[in-house]
């Protein structure tokens, strides 16, 4: 519980307007993208750096919990205030402070939806790369937070790639600042690195100076069908072998393949193991289409059944909207699902597939798998129905099972949406003690009250 | 408190399939000016599955969340498992009134709103504070500024009256200009007998000019919209039957409305009524003629009008017909087909205005900071003539007019287009 004192301080140092503490308010901010749940005792939308260092002060003085959050559209129940205490949304610090196109950096706040700095952005020819499929419902600060992927990762890199600079609130309220406009930095240890990914757990992010490219000027996109996913992955590994380096390299199983033709009624095949969605992009528009060609013919040679290159904007558009419809699609099967996003070494993909396959069919819980195949990155989605028992018994040891395929093929437990609460319980098999004991001292040394985001990433020890 | 049980509420399917992905904040007017999630469709989802499940009191603070909502829609629209949070919303304010009924509700929504003579001598001091001359010696006298902000809002919704609502003045039968090729239904709203009389003048002179016989049945009652919104679902009821009635006994192909809102509320009859075995077929008949003025015009051969009209318009696309009907195309193209008319299309022409009905009464800071993104849109068009076919839309714009000292006239599309035909 948070005492009336602090509330009244906490009053003080947002105003009326950026604290809420109705019941309604509270119910509001205890979920993300999961199924999981919890209420803060308050929620407090800061609106200025300095807010967020006297509340984050004030909570390590009192003890009290300080969770942080963007839009809350996580997938690792990462910003749900398990242990009460302060839900701190930093939605409110939504502006992009400074575009510099001589240097191609944007300064902005937590806050900014990443979207719209994208098309801020895109406005005068310049990119912001990392696209995780939730850009428009996540933040600038969220994305930092989990060090967010997406399909372009493949090429461009993921989120952290972007990063430049921080500013940091610390536990004890103290603001750090860190990186710069240079590329090229190695002065001390990489604290911008430390606090990417951390989940909120070592410091606030409350600004972020990001590293722009050049808008690419032309984009080709292609769908490819093959009767067996052993071809797929091989084709995969052919197109980068061949020096192309697609944007992206997308994956849909037999299983998501029937979701997505069952949403969207596209007339896809429905007896291939799988299906790519490939898209190169580049400067220059004759490179780009010889590009996309190259991989049609790298496609022909490893088996595949049928091969087309989008011939318009629309044509294109439609494929990525069908990519994107798997995830919802799958919620009109079953009211709840736990989408994994495990990450494997890309020969070993066909392997984990026909592994998750096995697992599914043992338990008996529908799995459907896609990805981003071009960087090993599975999302195995569970579907289930949580009134259920003994379906809902059935998750957690369906998730160890995949998490252990996942790292008896040399992968890891999550590739782009981070470890939260749900992964914890899997740290130790995945990184061992050593490690493990090195990250707790870092957490230690930064937040030795344990206030920010406690109980998440770390197990217990 | 009756037993939770026991009432009309929504089904748990309508809520138990939200993945929780949060995609409705990115559209949600509310949510992107108060940035709580509170005020989000997700969160007014939440709220509603915890309140109905018993995990949560269904307090005052509760409903007026849902009363929070503006019903644009964009939620529905962009839900990408198909969950209508809107819908939800509303479906709590019936909730609200079988659980904490509101006492003067009852004479609103009963008393008064389903009764159009009544409604028109409600209104009278409002069209006698115009005719007479009494609004002119208020601005005369400088008096209007010295009425608080909110009144002052209020008193720039105002259009100008028209001295005697439309539905006593428009024939009920109004003939085809030459050969009559269709017999259609003109449903005459509330507000646009009482208010914006010119544009529905306009919208049958219009449909005449183009070979339709207008059928304008006298007794129409209210769509049931407001009343809708404030959870009397059985007077919607009511009302659904009496209209539908009324125009079988019409006997027409049509039944055409230039009211966005009232279109949107009569094509959902059907939905309404599917659990009354009397009424659910003869609702969805009647809900499959309903036609939007701009979606009639344009199914049917359009004569291209004679006169031209020099003039700079853009165009707001009412919640209600972009997405409560899917019709943005049509006004886009009539107001293009009249000549010496340059289009301007309006930067996030279909985001709301923040009028959402009554919104500008009940949340007039919301509603006014909605606004406010609207008219930097306007402002950036330059238009001279601001279109959009929704009284609730035109009233909002026009104190977005005053408020950021527009130039700008308001209008319905088909008083332009009804312009034009006269024009030579």
């Amino acid at each position: 519980m948070v005492s009336e004192p602090v509330l009244k301080e906490l009053r003080r140092i947002v105003g009326r307007d950026g604290l809420l503490e109705s019941p309604e308010d509270l119910a509001a901010y205890s979920i993300d993208s999961t199924f999981a749940e919890h209420r803060p005792d308050v929620v407090v939308l800061a609106a200025t750096t300095d807010q967020v260092s006297r509340v984050v002060a004030l909570a390590n003085r009192e003890g009290i919990p300080v969770v942080p959050r963007g839009m809350a559209s996580g997938l690792a129940a990462a910003s749900i205030p398990f242990t009460g205490g302060i839900a701190l949304s930093l939605t409110r610090m939504n502006r992009i402070l400074e575009i510099d196109r001589e240097n191609r950096t944007a300064l902005v706040e937590a806050g900014v939806i990443t979207a719209d700095l994208q098309a801020e952005v895109e406005r005068i020819d310049l990119f912001y790369p990392p696209d995780p499929s939730s850009n428009r419902q996540s933040t600038i600060g969220g994305n930092i937070a989990c060090n967010a992927g997406g399909p372009r990762c493949l090429k461009y890199g993921v989120t952290g790639d972007y990063v430049l600079g921080l500013t940091v609130v610390l536990a004890d309220g103290r603001v750090l600042k860190t990186g710069g406009k240079v590329i090229k930095d190695v002065v001390g240890y990489d604290l911008t690195s430390l606090f990417i990914g951390s989940e909120g757990t070592l410091g606030v992010v409350t600004e972020a100076l990001l590293r722009l490219t050049a808008k690419p000027k032309a984009v080709r996109t292609a769908r490819a069908e093959f009767a067996l996913l052993d071809d797929a992955s091989r084709t995969v590994n052919a197109i980068l072998s061949a020096g192309i380096v697609p944007a992206t390299i997308e994956l849909m199983d037999e299983t998501a393949i029937a979701c997505i033709e069952e949403a969207m009624g596209l007339g896809l095949p429905l007896d291939v193991e799988a299906m790519l969605i490939i898209e190169v992009d580049g400067a220059d528009e004759d490179a780009v289409v010889a590009e996309i060609e190259a991989v049609a013919s790298i496609c022909r040679a490893n088996g595949v059944r049928a091969v087309n290159v989008a011939r318009d904007e629309q044509e294109r558009a439609t494929l990525w909207a069908a990519r994107r419809s798997v995830s919802p699609s799958l919620a009109r099967k079953a009211p709840n699902k736990l989408g994994e996003d495990i990450t494997v070494p890309r020969s070993a993909i066909p392997e984990a597939i026909r592994r998750i396959k096995a697992i599914s069919a043992q338990q008996g819980l529908p799995i459907v798998v896609f990805g981003h195949a071009g960087d090993g990155n599975l999302h195995p989605n569970i579907l289930f129905d949580r009134r259920d028992p003994e379906q809902w018994e059935k998750v957690e040891p369906t998730v160890a099972e995949i998490f252990e395929v996942s790292l008896q093929l040399g992968g890891t437990l999550s590739g782009e949406h981070g470890v939260g609460t749900l992964k914890r319980p899997f740290m130790e098999r995945a990184l061992g003690p050593l490690s493990l004991e090195i990250q707790r001292r870092v957490k230690q040394a930064l937040d030795p009250q344990n206030v920010l985001n406690p109980g998440k990433v770390l197990p217990e020890s | 408190m009756p037993h939770l049980t026991d009432i009309r509420r929504p089904s748990e399917d309508d809520y138990i399939y939200c993945i929780r992905c949060g995609l409705c904040q990115s559209v949600c007017p509310t949510y992107r000016e108060y940035l709580s999630e509170t005020a989000s469709p997700r969160g007014r989802v939440h709220l509603t599955r915890l309140g109905l499940q018993g995990e949560l009191e269904l307090s005052p603070n509760l409903f007026e969340q849902m009363y929070a909502c503006f019903g644009c829609l964009a939620c529905n629209d962009i839900c990408p498992v198909g969950n209508r949070p809107a819908h939800l919303a509303l479906a709590m304010r019936d909730v609200q009134e079988q659980v904490r009924p509101a006492a003067w509700k009852r004479p609103l929504f009963r008393g008064l709103i389903p009764h159009p003579t009544r409604m028109e001598r409600a209104t009278l001091p409002l069209r006698l504070y115009q005719t007479t001359g009494l609004r002119r010696l208020v601005y005369a006298l400088g008096l209007r500024r010295m009425m608080p902000n909110r009144l002052r809002d209020l008193e720039s919704m105002l259009p100008h009256l028209p001295q005697r609502p439309l539905r006593q003045v428009l024939p009920e039968v109004t003939p085809a200009a030459g050969e009559t090729h269709r017999r259609v239904g003109f449903f005459l709203g509330c507000a646009q007998s009482l208010m914006f009389a010119d544009a529905s003048a306009a919208t049958v002179r219009v449909l005449a000019r183009n070979q339709c016989q207008v059928i304008t049945p006298r007794e129409v009652k209210c769509c049931g919209m407001p009343a809708i919104g404030y959870g009397q679902r059985e007077v919607v009821l009511e009302l659904a039957r009496h209209n539908i009635a009324l125009f079988e006994q019409a006997q027409v192909e049509a039944v055409v409305t230039d009211c966005a809102t009232c279109g949107s509320t009569l094509k959902e009859y059907g939905e309404l009524l599917a659990d009354d075995p009397e009424w659910a077929e003869r609702a969805a008949s009647f809900s499959s003629k309903v036609r939007d003025v701009h979606e009639i015009l344009m199914e049917i051969p359009l004569a291209r009008p004679e006169g031209r009209l020099d003039l700079s318009v853009t165009y707001h696309d009412p919640c209600h017909l972009r997405r409560g009907q899917g019709v943005w195309e049509q006004p886009r193209e009539l107001l293009r087909m009249i000549e010496g008319l340059e289009f301007i299309e309006l930067p996030e022409a279909d985001w709301c205005c923040g009028s959402a009905g009554s919104q500008l009464i009940s949340h007039p800071q919301t509603s006014l900071k909605v606004l406010r993104r609207k008219m930097e849109n306007v402002r950036e068009t330059g238009a001279q003539v601001i279109t959009s076919g929704c009284p609730g839309c035109q009233m909002q714009l026009h104190v977005g007019t005053r408020r950021y000292s527009l130039e700008a006239e308001v209008v319905h599309p088909v008083v332009l287009l009804d312009r034009a035909y006269r024009k030579r």
